[in-house]
């Protein structure tokens, strides 16, 4: 996956977003040594997290040997780009950051945010997990997850599209179909 | 004597409104007779309504309205909450015509806004969606959440019964909802306010029949 990293040679970077939502507990968690060294362990080189709202400032590192690079940002308008320089993805469960990630084609972890009140978002998360086109993990299950993931067995998500509403609606008013 | 005269009066007004509601529920979820047959005079567009959610929300109904085709649904209204900049910009960058008309509505209640103030706040809210509605009298609404649909498409129920239009109320619930409807989303389903409900996920059409599911948007 990804032709971008054959340019940039032996760099492997794992992307962390959570979007415009704070998330603390998950910044907090891939800063812990235990996620850093499996992320280490399975070959990632650099760590880039976009920190989002959140307040955690994760400790910065040039990298260098066996240890990883680490740099964060809160905000950027190019998320895209680092999605596609990005090897791993790590995100939160909102939809928008999962269908933009599955797009690109990135293995994707998606860490559900437990402090929220109405926690729906885990939903979705599961139902992809079930259907092995992302793993799903909570902040305190990441580097077992990251540990145990076989990124081979991911099926890619084939973007779904809103033609059949398009029919109904368009039936439902009375128009002829085309 | 008057007394008598005005109970009659009640009963009769009464009886009046709820046949008419229970015409409007029948008719509700009911297809539209097919528009001009074959060789005859041009199918006539129909005003649309797009009320735009947020973020992951706008994205699906942007995708929807990619599809569509966008002769049949003209003009176009756009409403998104006052509060969200970016979702009336996407919708822009879609609509090259003119024709097409953006507005914001007032939300009725913050994240975080005390439940006293938001009596208030939700009282303007009906009040500005009433004239928004009232201005665009829409015969095609689209929606799928979160909250600022709800009162839209309550006042188009509204209009409906009192007879100043009849719009359809198309519902799409989040892809994000895979076992459980959305508030707004079973409002509108429980309520029969939505005429086609659709559902993103097979779980979620079991457990409400009356959806149709659609197969992911995104």
């Amino acid at each position: 996956m990804g032709d971008t990293e054959a340019t940039v040679k032996s760099k492997k970077t794992v992307f962390v977003t959570v979007g415009t939502t704070s998330f603390d507990a998950l910044i907090r968690a891939v800063d812990t040594q235990e996620v850093k060294a499996e992320l280490l362990r399975r070959g990632y080189t650099q760590l880039l997290i976009q920190m989002g709202r959140g307040s955690y400032i994760p400790t910065k590192s040039e990298g260098g040997d066996e240890t990883l690079a680490v740099d964060c940002f809160t905000f950027s308008s190019s998320i895209a780009d680092h999605l596609r320089a990005a090897s791993l993805v790590i995100s939160h469960a909102g939809s928008g950051s999962i269908f933009e990630t599955l797009r690109h084609g990135k293995p994707l972890i998606v860490v559900v945010n437990e402090d929220l009140m109405d926690n729906h978002q885990s939903e979705l998360a599961e139902e992809l997990a079930d259907r092995k086109h992302l793993y799903c993990a909570r902040p305190q299950t990441l580097h077992r997850v990251i540990a145990d993931m076989n990124l081979d067995s991911l099926i890619p998500y084939h973007p779904g599209d809103a033609t059949p509403v398009a029919k109904l609606v368009s039936r439902f008013l009375g128009f002829a179909d085309d | 004597m008057a007394c008598t005269v005005a109970t009659a009066l009640i009963i009769v007004i009464t009886t009046l409104i709820v046949t008419r509601l229970l015409y409007v529920l029948h008719r509700t979820g009911k297809p539209l007779k097919p528009r001009s047959s074959k060789g005859s005079a041009p199918q006539q567009p129909l005003s649309t309504l797009i009320v735009l959610g947020s973020g992951g929300h706008t994205a699906e109904i942007i995708n929807l309205l990619s599809v569509l085709q966008k002769d049949r649904f003209t003009p176009r209204f756009y409403i998104a909450a006052a509060t969200d900049n970016m979702s009336l910009q996407k919708a822009r960058l879609l609509e090259e015509t003119s024709s097409s008309q953006f507005m914001q509505i007032y939300r009725s209640r913050e994240v975080g806004q005390s439940y006293i103030t938001s009596v208030w706040t939700t009282l303007i809210a009906l009040a500005h969606g009433f004239w928004l509605m009232l201005r665009i009298r829409p015969q095609v609404i689209l929606c799928n959440g979160p909250g600022t649909c709800v009162p839209l498409c309550v006042i188009a129920f509204l209009f409906k019964i009192v007879g100043i239009r009849w719009s359809s109320v198309f519902y799409v619930e989040s892809i994000a909802r895979v076992q459980r409807l959305s508030l707004s989303g079973l409002l509108l389903y429980k309520l029969h306010i939505a005429d086609q409900f659709f559902v993103q996920w097979p779980q979620l059409q079991r457990k409400y029949p009356r959806a149709h599911y659609v197969g992911c948007l995104m």
